[in-house]
């Protein structure tokens, strides 16, 4: 009896914390970064599709400006923006579509207006070799091809809804991924043959996917806005690090991650 | 389990008084009772949190969205699902743990606890090294079957059932441990093979331990989010439960994911409440 009650209690507050578990220890990752608030410490907020550019541009910045520390909290653009709305002590926010920079800046937690500093767009990730010998978006409805697209809650699911409505394709995906890396590694774990992802993460996996341009991706591109947060402990280092990205050295970095000029 | 039988041992001894119960709860000691208020404001504050963010207002036509149903039957079906499933291989495991000696028992018992340990999302990953389509039997599966796991029900039932099942375990083997073992022994002499002193005598005792354990397991199912979207996917009505449609509902609109938590929490309490009273009144 009082073992069973014991454990019946232990069961239900396992429950409450579990139940919550779920979704915070899965999504978003890593709150905010420490930033001492001392000079040299600048905490960038940005979409997961920079990661592999703003890590280069960071170490560039640091580098060009000692005595300065950038630290990253990469996640996808829709969580940052929560966190940062929730008191989140970032100096920069980098989102990956304009309407998550919208959600933080009708709260008010923008210093001025958004400036668009790339633009990104889709491609079809197919696995090394492109086995099913996908051309365009049409191949993708053929049976037996299996296709992963980023939930249209999420910015490249919308560019994705996009681009097949532009493209007249009717298309079943057997999954619609929480962000576009996860959408990028179905394919690169072979479990589907195809998936719309950006042209920048299709580049920095190209050692095991191929990136195939179609000419309806042009009707949905995505911006990048980039802004100082109003409540940045940082404002200073915050707008030198915009400048940097938006200076020659870091459009060369971009560009070459496969991002497009704005 | 009747409560004559929980207090069998030991509570039978001549000479001495059974205690009244009302007396162990007289008085509670300050130096319990102040951290134990404070790990239950820990645990239920965060639920109030999302009592009073809850868009109350526009609560009944969010509850009535299409795919809000369909979410929450999926959920509900595949945490059963799983759970049967790890009752009916969690418990033979634990049972083998907790009465067989073998070599590298301790290695097994610790093996048994990597899904606790693991994130959820490399545990899908994991899964789908396993038994996705180039995966070691997944592969298989595919070439002999035709099978495919990953995106389907079915992998959703096995994403939440290899999260869950170390909880079912776990709790049955203490359980197990816990148990009387003078019973099985009586059992023995009176010329029981094993497998029936199993399902009569062992079974029997400790299943407030099993029931305990599937409780745990199912509560741990139905939350499940890291391994069931990395290896079924996200796609409503075949592999959306309600912890995925929480999280993107989220990246799109705070209110419509606080709702989905709230319906969550609410009928998975309920259940959980319903089962609890069922087995202390029943006989």
């Amino acid at each position: 009896m009082k073992i069973r009650n014991t454990l019946a209690a232990f069961a239900m507050s396992g429950l409450l914390l579990l139940t919550g578990c779920g979704d915070s220890s899965d999504g978003g990752t890593a709150g905010a970064p420490a930033s001492g608030g001392s000079g040299g410490a600048i905490s960038v907020f940005a979409a997961s599709s920079l990661t592999e550019s703003f890590t280069t541009i960071g170490k560039d910045f640091e580098t060009a400006n000692p005595g300065t520390k950038v630290t990253f909290n990469f996640a996808g653009s829709s969580a940052l923006a929560t966190q940062i709305n929730q008191g989140a002590p970032a100096d920069v926010f980098a989102s990956a579509s304009p309407s998550n920079m919208k959600v933080v800046t009708d709260a008010g937690n923008g210093d001025g207006t958004a400036t668009t500093f790339v633009k990104n767009q889709l491609v079809i990730a197919v696995p090394k070799g492109n086995p099913k010998g996908i051309k365009g978006l049409a191949d993708l409805t053929r049976s037996g091809v299996k296709v992963a697209l980023c939930a249209e809650q999420v910015p490249c699911g919308a560019a994705a809804i996009k681009a097949l409505a532009a493209a007249n394709v009717k298309l079943t995906p057997v999954t619609l991924e929480q962000d576009v890396k996860s959408a990028l590694s179905k394919v690169k774990l072979g479990e589907v043959d195809a998936a719309l992802v950006y042209r920048t993460d299709a580049k920095a996996s190209a050692a095991d996917v191929e990136g195939i341009e179609f000419p309806e991706s042009a009707g949905a591109i995505n911006d990048y806005p980039i802004i100082v947060l109003k409540n940045a402990p940082n404002k200073a280092g915050a707008q030198a690090f915009i400048a940097y990205v938006q200076s020659d050295k870091g459009k060369a970095v971009l560009t070459a991650a496969g991002f497009q000029a704005p | 389990m009747t409560l004559d039988s929980d207090e069998a041992p030991g509570a039978v001894r001549p000479g001495q008084v059974a205690p009244p119960r009302r007396a162990r709860h007289r008085r509670v000691p300050v130096a319990l009772l102040l951290p134990a208020a404070l790990g239950l404001a820990f645990l239920v504050l965060p639920l109030a949190g999302l009592l009073v963010r809850a868009p109350w207002s526009t609560l009944p036509q969010r509850l009535t969205e299409p795919g809000v149903l369909t979410a929450l039957r999926l959920s509900l079906q595949t945490a059963t699902l799983a759970t049967l499933l790890c009752l009916a291989l969690g418990v033979p495991l634990a049972w083998l743990l907790a009465r067989v000696e073998f070599p590298g028992r301790r290695l097994v018992r610790a093996l048994v606890t990597v899904p606790l340990v693991l994130p959820p999302v490399v545990g899908g990953i994991a899964l789908l090294l396993v038994f996705g389509r180039r995966g070691l039997l997944g592969m298989w599966l595919d070439r002999a079957f035709g099978i495919t796991l990953p995106f389907t029900t079915t992998g959703v039932v096995i994403a939440e059932a290899f999260v869950a099942m170390p909880f079912l375990i776990i709790a049955v083997e203490g359980a197990l441990r816990g148990a009387d073992t003078r019973f099985e022994e009586a059992a023995a002499t009176l010329g029981a093979r094993r497998w029936t002193t199993f399902t009569h005598v062992t079974l029997p005792l400790v299943a407030p331990g099993i029931a305990a354990g599937a409780v745990l397991c199912w509560a741990r199912a139905l939350g499940e989010f890291g391994a069931t979207i990395t290896f079924a996917g996200n796609f409503p009505g075949r592999t959306q439960t309600m912890p995925l449609a929480v999280y993107l509902a989220l990246e799109t609109d705070l209110d419509s994911a606080i709702v989905l938590s709230l319906i969550l929490l609410t009928v998975s309490v309920a259940i959980l409440a319903a089962l609890r009273d069922k087995w202390i009144t029943s006989p």
